[in-house]
């Protein structure tokens, strides 16, 4: 199951983890660009595990230097979109596609509904599950507050 | 920087006031020295110049020591600008700057962006905001060079995006302080002009650095440091010829200080080049490659025509 039983959502590298730090966050940002990754800035209202393309906060950023370049997008993208989640997420060239090395979340709702299991009785009285994230019942843009 | 980890341990206990301090290790530490020494040897001249990157780095040093002992340290603002003449070695030196504030630790990186006004501004509604922004995230943890920043700002043009250019720099500069230091350049009095009708780009730049034009001494010095780094060098009477040229060609119009100079040794290269195919039945030898005689540089245009009246052509005549 992708979910876990609290209803803080766990995709992405540390997220089982306290939520990171800037300080922190600029030291993962360091890491990736002195590995030469590029990376972007995304977001979403929709965090269920099969959504995989989150909306992108600008374009993947390239020929950066100093974290600081990256996590002045990302506290841009938090003042836009505070209750979104955010991630960041770092792509790697080196085998001639853009493949993603790392991804973490940087900002999260405050509250966090969670999924619930959704059974669908079907032929056979066999079962299917599915999950089903509260929050998305509501329509995009008011899914948290 | 190694000492980063000391100010944790230090704030749990107040340091008593006569806790002594080395300032002398902590420079040594630094290496600033090092890169002090450099710009001495590689820059001729600029006195006050180099006479504020020495308070700057004295500044940057003695905030580290109290940031060590726990007292409280503000961050100074670094922006600067740099006014100054054609060829007086703005660029030069803020490639140095990003050096110096480096090994500081005053940036991170330490790497120099350098643009203009093509970079920052943009070409219709909407496109100048994330270009300004594009470089000053590339600049983040290092220096961003504006040279001849005063065309950012067009008076003549009231719809100019170059405004909103300014603007945005103007807001990174006060809010991100401690991630980039921005160096204005351009000449001394279209800077002027440019921060007057700007009073908030003129606040917020600490340092106005005003590099003087050079003496004739000082441009030789430079030519023979020129010379040297592509391991070229003067016979004793080309020197005396070149001493001549400097002269003159400081007098006429367009002197582009240093400039000038490169210019004007490129072309000595040039004519040695053709002077010594001219004889190349003869023996040449490494040394004939590596020196510039009296005619490669006496053949110069600047002897032969607009040359002031009360000198006799001496060397031209030739």
């Amino acid at each position: 199951m992708m979910t876990n039983h609290g209803s803080r959502i766990t995709q992405g590298t540390f997220s089982f983890l306290p939520d990171m730090t800037d300080e922190q966050i600029t030291k993962q940002i360091q890491y990736c660009l002195k590995n030469g990754w590029a990376l972007n800035v995304e977001f979403t209202d929709d965090p269920h595990p099969r959504n995989t393309y989150w909306e992108m906060w600008g374009i993947p950023m390239f020929d950066i230097k100093d974290a600081a370049g990256i996590l002045y997008e990302v506290n841009q993208c938090r003042k836009a979109y505070p209750h979104h989640y955010i991630r960041l997420t770092a792509f790697d060239s080196t085998r001639g596609t853009e493949s993603v090395k790392l991804s973490f979340i940087v900002n999260r709702p405050k509250n966090e509904p969670g999924f619930g299991l959704i059974r669908q009785e079907v032929d056979g009285r066999r079962i299917r599950y599915t999950v089903h994230s509260y929050a998305s019942e509501r329509p995009e843009g008011e899914r948290y507050r | 920087m190694n000492a980063g980890a000391q100010p944790g341990e230090m704030d749990a206990q107040p340091v008593p006031d006569d806790t002594p301090v080395n300032l002398e290790a902590a420079f040594r530490d630094s290496q600033v020295q090092e890169v002090l020494d450099k710009l001495d040897r590689e820059l001729v001249g600029l006195k006050p110049v180099k006479t504020r990157i020495r308070e700057i780095a004295a500044l940057l040093l003695v905030d580290r020591l109290r940031r060590q002992l726990g007292l409280i340290t503000e961050t100074p603002t670094l922006h600067m600008s740099f006014t100054g003449n054609p060829g007086t070695g703005k660029t030069t030196v803020a490639l140095r700057m990003a050096e110096i504030l480096h090994r500081l630790g005053y940036v991170r990186q330490g790497h120099l962006v350098a643009v203009t006004r093509d970079d920052l501004v943009g070409q219709y509604i909407g496109h100048t905001a994330p270009k300004t922004k594009e470089v000053l995230k590339r600049a983040m943890g290092g220096v961003l060079f504006i040279d001849e920043a005063y065309y950012l700002y067009r008076p003549e043009n009231e719809r100019d995006y170059g405004q909103e250019a300014i603007e945005i720099l103007l807001q990174i500069m006060e809010n991100n302080r401690d991630d980039l230091v921005v160096i204005l350049a351009g000449y001394k009095d279209k800077m002027d002009r440019f921060f007057l009708s700007n009073p908030g780009m003129r606040s917020r730049i600490a340092h106005h650095l005003d590099f003087p034009d050079y003496a004739a001494e000082e441009l030789m010095g430079i030519a023979s440091l020129m010379l040297a780094q592509v391991q070229y060098r003067f016979s004793p009477e080309a020197e005396k010829a070149f001493g001549d040229y400097i002269h003159r060609r400081m007098k006429m119009p367009h002197f582009a200080n240093a400039r000038s100079i490169r210019n004007a040794l490129d072309r000595a290269r040039l004519r040695q080049a053709n002077r010594l195919f001219a004889r190349a039945r003869e023996r040449l030898t490494k040394r004939d490659l590596m020196i510039l005689e009296p005619e490669d540089i006496v053949a110069s245009r600047v002897f032969s025509e607009g040359v002031p009246d009360e000198q006799v052509p001496g060397a031209g005549s030739k």
